[in-house]
């Protein structure tokens, strides 16, 4: 009886394990195929002048570091990873700050405040791509945000043609991209101080702290991993901005409005120089990850801290 | 007396903020029931944008259909969204669920491998992944994978972030639950089967949500792998559409509103599910 059990336990095992990379498999499989892969190919093909149909009287060589060399004097990857910068510079503290503030709008307990929320979140089910379209529109020459600005500033401002002017066109396409994204770290911090205890505020309110004290000395610190993650999550978001500069403007006029990801499909996609497209993949994947790493770690020992 | 002001400031501010967020989508809405392109521009810098007034039907989006196979960039946008999210949540739920929950070998590495992918974002494969299926075969002799369904859903089942929602949930299940069942004998097949999964319904939301969306709004990867209208989804036949001369500015809001309304109805019923869905992408504050 009992070597009948040893033996069928000891079969349990093995049935688990079985049964463990039964269901692990399918999983590891397409993430082998359609993760490792590519990302390893990338990491290879940027060392080479791989084109995406090979022409075959000039075979694919390795070529060593001559795709990052040329980078450095790419005046529209320059002009794109730079924009990228100028977008997390603008973008991530406004978008943050907003996200917070309508948080705290619809944190609180009064009438008809679910129906805010829904407004609010509404354009982040909206797809960017007419999101562009719409906004569009909204900045043709003789369109609404022209004639919004002149009324705000009785007619001092504009009209401006917006994504045909190469100053303005980058902050354009920011403004609906904060329009557009807002509402997603709004929920985020929104999740964020619904765990603060109701009773610090009240015990606060008996100390005699106003609004803004309660927020800077209880809600803000307590918010301080909410924010970290905001931020740094919005910054690669930032770093992966395509969809509406393809839609709107493909980067131009005069690459103004060019990014890292809209010039990576633009010369490994439209110009087939797969080899290139991949130099500038690492080089951005290594933003991402430093980014990342940077998250994981600020995170980490704040935990520890706690 | 003071605290009716600070009340009524309150919902103006809200107010306001309100009229930001929503201004752009009812004037895509409104603008695509005015059947006449000269009043569309004439209202465009004008309050009148916003309101419903003048010859309004549904001209325009009889014109998207007689323009466009719309009902067919439809199709695919919807195909290829619901086999993904089902192929995804069967896939990555079951891997989830050995790693929370079997003891194997190798099961460390592989949770590592996960959580380190999460971080690599597709914008840094596209391009090796477009030279990779460009030359893939396929049943039947296809020799590129260029044009087709799969090839705008395959890539997306296995999701590192979904096994990782997943794992956390399951983690959190009572182990007794389990256990009971396993002196009944029942293989761990049938356990996952009838008491996780009844369990985890939330979960399956959530991640059903969060695919949802990424598919119905996928736009870079369709524009490289698809040419021409048969597999294209909605997303990309806009932008085609947008990129046309003239720009009849009534024809493609109502392309824009129809690509937006199923969303927003979705959105507007399961509106609790969405938001919870995004909050959990978020970390304990």
């Amino acid at each position: 009886m009992s070597a009948n059990t040893r033996t069928s336990r000891s079969a349990l095992r093995r049935d688990e394990t079985l049964v463990a990379w039964l269901f692990s498999s399918p999983a590891i499989l397409l993430l082998i195929i359609f993760l490792a892969v590519p990302f390893i190919m990338a990491i290879v093909l940027a060392f080479t002048d791989q084109r995406l149909i090979p022409n075959p009287n000039l075979p694919t060589q390795f070529i060593g570091l001559r795709n990052f060399v040329r980078l450095i004097d790419d005046e529209a990857f320059l002009r794109g990873l730079l924009n990228n910068f100028y977008f997390v510079l603008v973008v991530v503290p406004i978008q943050t700050a907003l996200a917070l503030f309508l948080a705290i709008l619809i944190n609180q307990k009064i009438k008809g405040v679910n129906t805010y929320r829904t407004i609010y979140f509404a354009p982040v089910v909206t797809s960017m791509v007419v999101v562009a379209v719409i906004w569009t529109f909204l900045y043709n020459p003789s369109g609404m945000v022209n004639s919004l600005l002149g009324l705000i500033s009785f007619g001092t401002l504009g009209p401006y043609n917006w994504l045909q002017n190469t100053k303005l066109v980058f902050p354009a396409i920011m403004l609906l991209s904060i329009w557009q994204g807002v509402g997603f770290q709004m929920v985020i911090y929104l999740a964020g101080l619904q765990e603060i205890p109701t009773d610090m505020y009240e015990a606060a309110e008996v100390d005699g702290a106003n609004k803004w004290q309660q927020f800077k000395n209880i809600t803000f610190p307590l918010l301080r991993n909410t924010t970290i993650f905001v931020v740094l999550t919005t910054t690669i978001l930032a770093f992966r901005l395509f969809d509406q500069v393809k839609v709107m403007t493909n980067g131009g006029p005069q690459n103004a409005s060019m990014t890292t990801i809209v010039y990576v499909i633009e010369q490994g996609w439209t110009q087939l120089k797969v080899g290139y497209a991949s130099a500038i993949s690492v080089v951005f994947f290594i933003i991402v990850l430093v980014i990342s790493l940077l998250q994981r770690r600020v995170l980490r020992e704040e935990r520890v801290v706690d | 007396m003071r605290r009716g002001l600070r009340k009524g400031l309150n919902y103006l501010v809200m107010t306001l903020l309100a009229f930001f967020f929503i201004f752009p989508i009812w004037f895509m809405l409104v603008s695509s029931f005015k059947t006449d392109e000269l009043q569309i521009t004439a209202d465009m810098s004008r309050i009148t944008a916003f309101i419903p007034y003048g010859e309004l039907g549904l001209g325009n989006y009889y014109e998207v259909f007689a323009q466009m196979e719309f009902g067919r960039l439809m199709f695919n946008s919807t195909f290829i969204m619901l086999v993904t999210i089902f192929l995804g949540l069967l896939i990555n739920s079951m891997i989830a669920y050995a790693l929370a929950r079997l003891d194997y070998s190798g099961r460390g590495v592989v949770l590592g491998v996960i959580v380190a992918l999460i971080i690599v974002p597709f914008e840094a494969i596209a391009i090796p992944l477009l030279m990779l299926v460009n030359s893939l075969p396929w049943f039947g002799g296809a020799t590129t994978w260029l044009d087709s369904y799969h090839v705008q859903i395959l890539p997306f089942i296995a999701d590192a972030f979904s096994i990782f929602l997943f794992y956390q949930f399951f983690i959190n299940i009572p182990k007794e639950l389990e256990e009971a069942a396993l002196v009944d004998g029942a293989s761990k097949l049938r356990i996952y089967w009838s008491i996780i999964l009844p369990l985890s319904k939330p979960i399956f939301a959530t991640v059903a949500i969060l695919q949802a969306l990424a598919s119905w709004n996928r736009f870079m990867w369709p524009l490289m792998v698809t040419r021409g209208v048969d597999y294209r989804p909605l997303t990309v036949g806009m932008q085609t559409f947008f990129g046309q001369d003239p720009r009849i500015w009534g024809d493609l809001l109502a392309f824009a509103s129809m690509i937006t309304i199923p969303v927003l109805i979705v959105f507007l019923i399961f509106q609790k599910w969405f938001v919870q869905s995004v909050a959990s992408t978020g970390i304990k504050g």
